[in-house]
């Protein structure tokens, strides 16, 4: 089947229920998306398609319509995008294990609510656990990444 | 301590080595200089100049010994050599090294002997100084008790002058300029007349010169890179998804395994029916290891759903199969056969509780199994290739780790090499190396390629070693609103036992962690005891971040909030009158002033102050919650603690704010219970932590009123959940003395 992912087509040959997760990590090798959980409790695996959050470790890969995103092609080191610089800025990552997920949740609530007040951010983002704890962090990063989009857009 | 008594402290290390050496350890042994692995691995043209440093053609880079679990330890130790080398922050490269022994950890054994870190009598810096020489001796690179920065302040900065010395040198060697004239800068060796002669370009002579035997180190007024806000070394490599983890390592060749073994942990497995997973898609290997069996395939969901196909026989469990059963096993400890210490034994409990007219309080205390649940389940490559073994993975323990791999490969330790691995996450479960001997026997059944084995979620929260259950019997009296006696019982399975068990280790003498956090609290009550019983062990257990305080601290503090208010007395005035320690006290002034103790925190909230002293370390904090009436709200967490020094003060700040977040969290919602011998919370939807719309604000300030270097990474977690409890119990007039406190009240 086909798959477009961070705007490059792959040809891969794998069962449809395979979760998308683990075809991007064994078969392409793309590994920012993290396996945690395998049930959607956690939100490292998560990832776009058509730029909005989903969880890869539950979603089959035979079920993906769109085009899918990943941590990787959402910026580089060289050109990190707002929410990565915004992350950067605030050294948000301890373990960093599940910081792929919390900047992909970030970039797809900014995508759909350019401004979001705390009780926003909470609910999109509470899904995404973080054992190392750095919520306050995070919270203040997607304000900061807020900003930063707003103004690149004015 | 005064400076002077730290000097002191040194010059005995040094001079009186061959007294404590000999006594314990053997002079010989003691007096051997580990040898330096770095050596082996260099070519021409390489300058090694300490075991911490390394310069070559491609510039300096710094070896960071200890596990990055998150915490920070490549940036902290990193930034020690940086300073003293004069190395431009940005162009900071880190290796986390081989093992050797020559990474001792000198400081995580001080834990280990019952002296509280307050005190500094002879006999209290004898054990630590001995310590320090155990850790030597025995190679003990271990990362762990919140020891890394004590342990790296001064030999990673002694390694950075050293190297600055020779590369000093070497550049007088090279230019005919007296040393003297020479400076350093942003890397490299700068001339009178201005030229710039970077590192690598001196390696070569470097390596030609003999290192000094001592050297001077920057005052602290100098510092550049220390105590200033530094970005980690690898903070835009984890914000990009470009950071590899050890589960993201690619190899050509590599194949993929999963492993399942019997969830009654120690039991063994009877039989099993492969048959449907070797005929699933793309499985080549069933292989019968250890208590169970593993699957490899070309694919790791391939490897987990072929895993979910096997029969299993599973034999029972080494241990009562329910979570009531260990709590009896637990509850019937407190017996003299199973006594364990009683290092603190002031005034005369026992009078002073059955005195004429005194009312006694009572309680008891339980606290819960608790799962590690790092983020990224366990995982290691390994690959066992014509006799020599290469193992991929995360560890706080390599030297640990390669002999068991050893052991269990038939491979000598000289030929296996471990490479280690970022891990996301730790909180102490790799401490452990149990998920690498099982990848080592894949290995064996199938050597040549590189071998991924990855543990589902579900085998991980079934198969830790997690904080151990405990139960605390307490009884005390006040009089004239003071606490006058605190007799504390506290009976808990041993860490140290089954942890140094698992290592062919005996645990000798009583188990410290069995009271920590209680036993060693800077009060002076005038009567006042603290005993430990030892439950013989149920399910095998390990550390868990902050270890034996992480229980201690809620039952220890929350109980003297009982006796506080049955007193008619100020929770914080009352702690500061019984504490006698100076800079524990500033501690419980600083959070006071902070959380502005003492006003009216408003309708339906409450305010709840705990403290504990645990590695070295005392910390205060004031929890604000709401009771409304969906459930407790927390609102703001107020933290004071005293450190010495603060050497990366945005980790610092990090590791506040995770450890108050891990304590609250656990407390509010986490408990691993068992029936039929087996883990019953198998994943997060069932092993809660807390959530961001949960998280409160956190506000903290760092005391240096002290000499001594403390690490961060674990004393915020013990005074979280006292504090929670006694705000709910100030919010509500519900006293809950049992973790998780769900099981008595909602939470948002």
């Amino acid at each position: 089947m086909r798959l477009k992912v961070n705007g490059k087509t792959h040809e891969v040959d794998v069962e449809d229920d395979m979760p998308l997760l683990w075809v991007l990590r064994d078969e392409l090798g793309i590994t920012g998306p993290k396996y945690g959980c395998g049930i959607a409790m956690c939100g490292a695996c998560t990832v776009h398609v058509d730029g909005l959050a989903v969880r890869s470790c539950s979603l089959q890969v035979g079920d993906v319509t769109g085009e899918i995103t990943t941590i990787e092609g959402l910026g580089t080191p060289q050109a990190p995008h707002p929410v990565q610089a915004a992350w950067i800025e605030h050294q948000v990552a301890q373990c960093g294990y599940c910081q792929s997920g919390q900047i992909m949740a970030a970039a797809s609530l900014l995508g759909v609510n350019a401004e979001p007040t705390d009780a926003e951010i909470d609910r999109a983002l509470s899904a995404n656990l973080c054992r190392c704890g750095t919520y306050q962090r995070i919270r203040a990063a997607v304000k900061t990444a807020s900003a930063k989009l707003r103004e690149a857009t004015r | 301590m005064s400076r002077a008594g730290k000097i002191a402290r040194r010059g005995f290390l040094i001079g009186s080595a061959a007294v404590v050496g000999g006594v314990a350890f053997g002079v010989y042994a003691y007096k051997r200089t580990p040898t330096n692995p770095l050596l082996a691995a260099l070519e021409n043209g390489q300058a090694a100049l300490t075991p911490y440093v390394r310069v070559d053609q491609s510039g300096v880079t710094i070896i960071t010994p200890r596990a990055d679990v998150g915490q920070g330890v490549y940036s902290v130790l990193a930034a020690l050599v940086a300073e003293e080398l004069d190395l431009a922050w940005n162009e900071v490269k880190v290796d986390p090294g081989p093992p050797s022994s020559a990474y001792y950890n000198g400081k995580v054994l001080a834990e280990a002997f019952p002296f509280a870190a307050t005190d500094m009598d002879f006999l209290a810096r004898d054990a630590r100084v001995l310590a320090d020489v155990a850790g030597k001796f025995l190679g003990l690179q271990l990362t762990g008790g919140s020891s890394t920065a004590a342990d790296g302040y001064e030999k990673m900065r002694v390694a950075g002058a050293t190297a600055r010395e020779v590369l000093l040198l070497a550049a007088a060697k090279q230019t005919g300029i007296a040393k003297a004239e020479l400076r350093t800068r942003n890397g490299a060796v700068v001339t009178p007349d201005g030229r710039s002669l970077t590192y690598a370009s001196l390696a070569a002579t470097a390596a030609t010169i003999d290192p000094p035997e001592r050297v001077t180190l920057k005052p602290e007024s100098a510092w550049r890179i220390l105590g200033k806000p530094m970005p980690r070394v690898e903070m835009t490599a984890k914000c990009t998804g470009t950071a590899t983890y050890g589960l993201d390592l690619k190899m050509p060749g590599m194949v993929y395994a999963t492993v399942r073994t019997n969830p009654r942990l120690g039991g063994v497995m009877r039989g099993y029916d492969a048959g449907a997973a070797l005929a699933a898609k793309g499985v080549l290997k069933v292989v019968p290891i250890s208590g169970g069996v593993g699957v490899i395939a070309d694919n790791t969901w391939r490897a987990f759903k072929a895993a979910n196909l096997i029969k299993f026989d599973w034999g029972p469990p080494p241990y009562p199969p329910t979570s009531a059963a260990m709590f009896e096993a637990v509850a019937g400890a407190f017996v003299p056969e199973y006594q364990d210490s009683r290092f603190k034994h002031e005034g005369d409990v026992e009078a002073a509780l059955a005195g004429a007219g005194t009312a006694v309080i009572k309680a008891e205390y339980k606290v819960p199994y608790l799962a590690h649940a790092p983020l990224e389940p366990m995982n290691v490559v390994v690959q066992l290739k014509d006799g020599r073994l290469d193992i991929w993975t995360g560890t706080q323990i390599p030297l640990f780790l390669v002999a068991g791999a050893a052991a269990v490969a038939g491979v000598s330790a000289d030929n296996i090499h471990l490479h280690a691995q970022l891990s996301g996450g730790s909180f102490g479960r790799r401490l452990e190396d149990d998920y690498v001997r099982q990848a080592v026997e894949l290995a064996k059944a199938l050597p040549g390629p590189p071998i991924k084995m990855t543990w589902t979620r579900e085998e991980d929260m079934t198969h830790d070693f997690p904080r151990p259950l405990g139960m605390a019997r307490m009884r005390g009296a006040v009089k004239d609103g003071k606490v006058e006696a605190y007799d504390l019982s506290v009976a808990y399975p041993s860490v140290s036992a089954s942890q140094l068990g698992r290592q062919n280790l005996p645990a000798l003498g009583p188990d410290v962690t069995i009271v920590a956090g209680a036993w060693d609290q800077p009060f002076r009550i005038p009567n006042y005891r603290v005993t430990g019983y030892r439950v013989p062990e149920l399910v095998p257990v390990s550390s868990w971040r902050s270890v034996g305080a992480s229980g201690n601290g809620f039952l220890h503090d929350c109980f003297l909030d009982e006796l506080i208010h049955a007193a008619g007395a100020d929770p914080l005035k009352e702690l500061q009158r019984l504490c006698w320690h100076e800079p524990s006290r500033k501690v419980l002034e600083a959070v006071g002033e902070m959380s502005n103790w003492g006003s009216d925190p408003g309708k339906d909230r409450g305010r709840g102050i705990a403290f504990t002293l645990s590695f070295g370390v005392p910390a205060a904090e004031v929890v604000e919650v709401t009771n409304t009436s969906r459930g407790i709200r927390i609102d703001k967490v107020f933290v004071a603690v005293e450190v010495g020094k603060v050497l990366d003060p945005v980790n610092f700040a990090n590791q506040v704010e995770g450890a108050v977040i891990w304590g609250l969290g656990h407390a509010m919602s986490a408990e691993l219970t068992y029936a039929d011998g087996i883990a019953q919370q198998t994943n997060y939807h069932a092993f809660q932590a807390m959530r961001l719309y949960q998280a409160p604000a956190i506000e903290f300030r760092a005391l240096t009123n002290t000499d001594e270097i403390r690490g961060i990474g674990e004393p915020c977690v013990p005074p979280a959940a006292p504090a929670l409890a006694n705000a709910i119990f100030a919010a509500t007039g519900k006293r809950i003395r049992e973790l998780p406190l769900k099981k008595h009240i909602a939470f948002l």
